[in-house]
């Protein structure tokens, strides 16, 4: 494929003008980069507006843009349960995420498993939630590689040293300016995806005879598929669909990155402010979806679903605009790649180097460690995706969704009352984690629906779930004979009253200082 | 464990926040072509139309616990 010079000069303008700006991030509510608080939660310092981009930068990424579509190219209604799922998260992140906020600011968390170290008092148990955080967080970031690869691809540029470049610029400016630069790229790449979706919706539909025939010409298209796709979901896929949404749902709020966007918010309010506003994303998401429909009727065949969109923006859109597309996208891969390996190192920092290595590092030796492993951390998804082939990738996403859920009751549960014991919630753990691993072997990773055999029946569904039910079914059963044993559990670290937020405007103006203690 | 009166479980209101979830756990309720609306199958606007109506109720339970707290 020839290099595509129009394109590449306009992507290439807005990927520069982003550098800037993310170099420009650390002078940005200048502060000292040096303390762990600053570096890896913004000081916890963003309003509701900063929070909604940080946010939006984490949920609607390169890869939603590139792998939601693809499924809907390729499977039709199936691939909408990305919509359910995004439309689940909200009301559920209401209930959650300014109960974990406020602990956190109260204690200085700046992580779940900071959370739960306090919370229960082991260190086990937070060890445990900070290696699946890790383990789930690598893949994803090496997703938001391929996410990339395949605009670079499209616009003609072959081989991995586009990919490095991107990579080795994405990882200067995170090391010195932390989360403030996927905080101020946020605004530029929304900016953009907005300007990119609209246009794309409008004029594509336009283009190809409206809404109307897009959905009358794609259900014949879908049905002539290999496997048979369907316009709309058939029964045997209804299990499936529900458990994919409401399990990716629950499981979004335990992934790292989210973690860390959600407590750099500067109050309770910020954050239940961002689940009434968040759905505007929603709309973006269920749009961009609707790309899949259109690219199968405008009758594109891509070598791989994953090239739909990009075909499909090409094959509609003016070589300029094309461009810029792409650095839209390209850049929605950068800003949760930054915020994902800040969360990893964070998550490094607090329950491997400060529990095992040095009990008393100073938040200056503590940003020094998260820094340097934020570099390591993206090295590490970067070879990932150069020695691997990229179907590894993905594979591992599939495990990830399904492990980062086994932190579930340790986290969410704890957030409300600490009924359970730590040594059933780590047994319960363990035991999620095997049992959705052992499933998606079975599965040979083709999928992660699992059709479980039930008294003669066969109910497929998330085998996040599943694990999920085990996990629980587990760790109350534990917790009712640990307890009737009288095994003892630690000291809480934590109280009732650390869990509410006051309203907002009785904090007004600055914020109290933070007390960095366990 | 600090002892304190705050109730600890979901607060009413909030109940209002599990009406989306429930909405959409059934596909066999929303999987359905007709009725059609501009175009776009029932199954499609119906999640659609969820994406407001998840973002109205969520507004509603943070304006009803704003005035409590006032």
């Amino acid at each position: 494929m020839p290099i595509h010079t129009v394109e590449l000069s306009v992507f290439i303008f807005f990927f520069l003008l982003v550098t800037v700006v993310g170099f420009f991030a650390s002078r940005w509510r200048r502060a000292d980069l040096n303390h762990l608080d600053e570096w890896g939660v913004g000081g916890r310092s963003f309003g509701t507006l900063i929070t909604w981009f940080l946010i939006g930068g984490d949920l609607y990424t390169a890869y939603t843009v590139i792998a939601v579509p693809a499924l809907v190219f390729g499977a039709g209604a199936m691939g909408f349960f990305a919509l359910a799922y995004t439309i689940l998260i909200y009301p559920l992140g209401f209930l959650i995420l300014p109960r974990l906020w406020a602990v956190s600011r109260k204690h200085g968390y700046v992580t779940a498993a900071d959370f739960v170290r306090g919370r229960y008092g082991s260190h086990w148990l937070a060890l445990a939630v900070a290696m699946t955080g890790i383990l789930a967080t690598m893949p994803y970031i090496a997703l938001q590689l391929i996410g990339m690869n395949v605009v670079l691809a499209q616009m003609g540029l072959k081989g991995d040293w586009p990919l490095l470049v991107a990579f080795l610029i994405l990882a200067l400016y995170t090391y010195s300016s932390g989360l403030r630069a996927p905080a101020l790229i946020a605004l530029v790449k929304d900016a953009m995806i907005y300007v990119m979706v609209i246009v794309v919706v409008v004029y594509i539909p336009y283009r190809l005879g409206g809404y109307s025939h897009i959905f009358a010409a794609a259900g014949p298209l879908l049905a002539a598929k290999h496997p048979p796709g369907t316009l709309v979901l058939p029964k045997a896929a209804y299990s499936a669909y529900s458990s994919l949404a409401l399990g990716s749902a629950l499981a979004l709020f335990m992934y790292p990155h989210s973690v860390t966007a959600v407590l750099a918010a500067k109050s309770g309010d910020a954050i239940r402010r961002n689940q009434v506003l968040l759905p505007a994303y929603s709309l973006l998401l269920g749009l961009i979806a609707l790309m899949g429909l259109m690219a199968l009727v405008a009758g594109l065949h891509p070598a791989t679903a994953n090239m739909a969109i990009p075909l499909l923006i090409e094959w509609a859109l003016p070589p300029w605009f094309a461009g810029f597309c792409f650095a839209a996208i390209a850049i929605g891969a950068l800003v949760p790649a930054a915020i994902m390996s800040i969360a990893a190192a964070n998550l490094f920092t607090r329950s491997f180097y400060r529990e095992y290595f040095r009990k008393d590092a100073t938040p200056q030796q503590e940003s020094r460690v998260a820094k340097l492993v934020s570099l390591v951390v993206k090295l590490g998804a970067l070879a990932f995706i150069i020695f691997l082939p990229q179907q590894y990738a993905i594979n591992l996403q599939l495990f990830g969704g399904a492990w980062i859920l086994q932190t579930f009751p340790a986290i969410v549960f704890g957030l409300w009352r600490r009924r359970f014991h730590h040594i059933a919630l780590l047994a319960g753990w363990a035991a999620g984690m095997i049992a959705s691993t052992g499933m998606e072997l079975s599965l040979h990773l083709k999928g992660s629906t699992y059709p479980l055999h039930f008294f003669g029946q066969v109910y497929p569904a998330y085998s996040a779930c599943y694990a999920l039910a085990l996990n629980l079914f587990v760790t109350i059963v534990l917790t009712l004979i640990l307890d009737a044993a009288g095994v003892q559990r630690h000291l809480d670290a934590t109280s009732d009253d650390d869990y509410e937020d006051r309203i907002e405007s009785s904090i007004s103006g600055n914020p109290e200082p933070i007390t960095a203690e366990f | 464990m600090a002892n304190s009166n705050r109730p600890r479980g979901l607060h009413p209101r909030e109940l209002l926040l599990l009406i989306p979830v429930i909405a959409l756990v059934f596909p066999s309720f929303y999987a359905r072509r007709d009725p059609m609306l501009l175009g776009f199958p029932f199954f499609y606007w119906y999640q659609f139309a969820w994406v407001l109506g998840g973002a109205v109720l969520t507004g509603v339970v943070f304006l009803l616990r704003r005035r409590e707290h006032r």
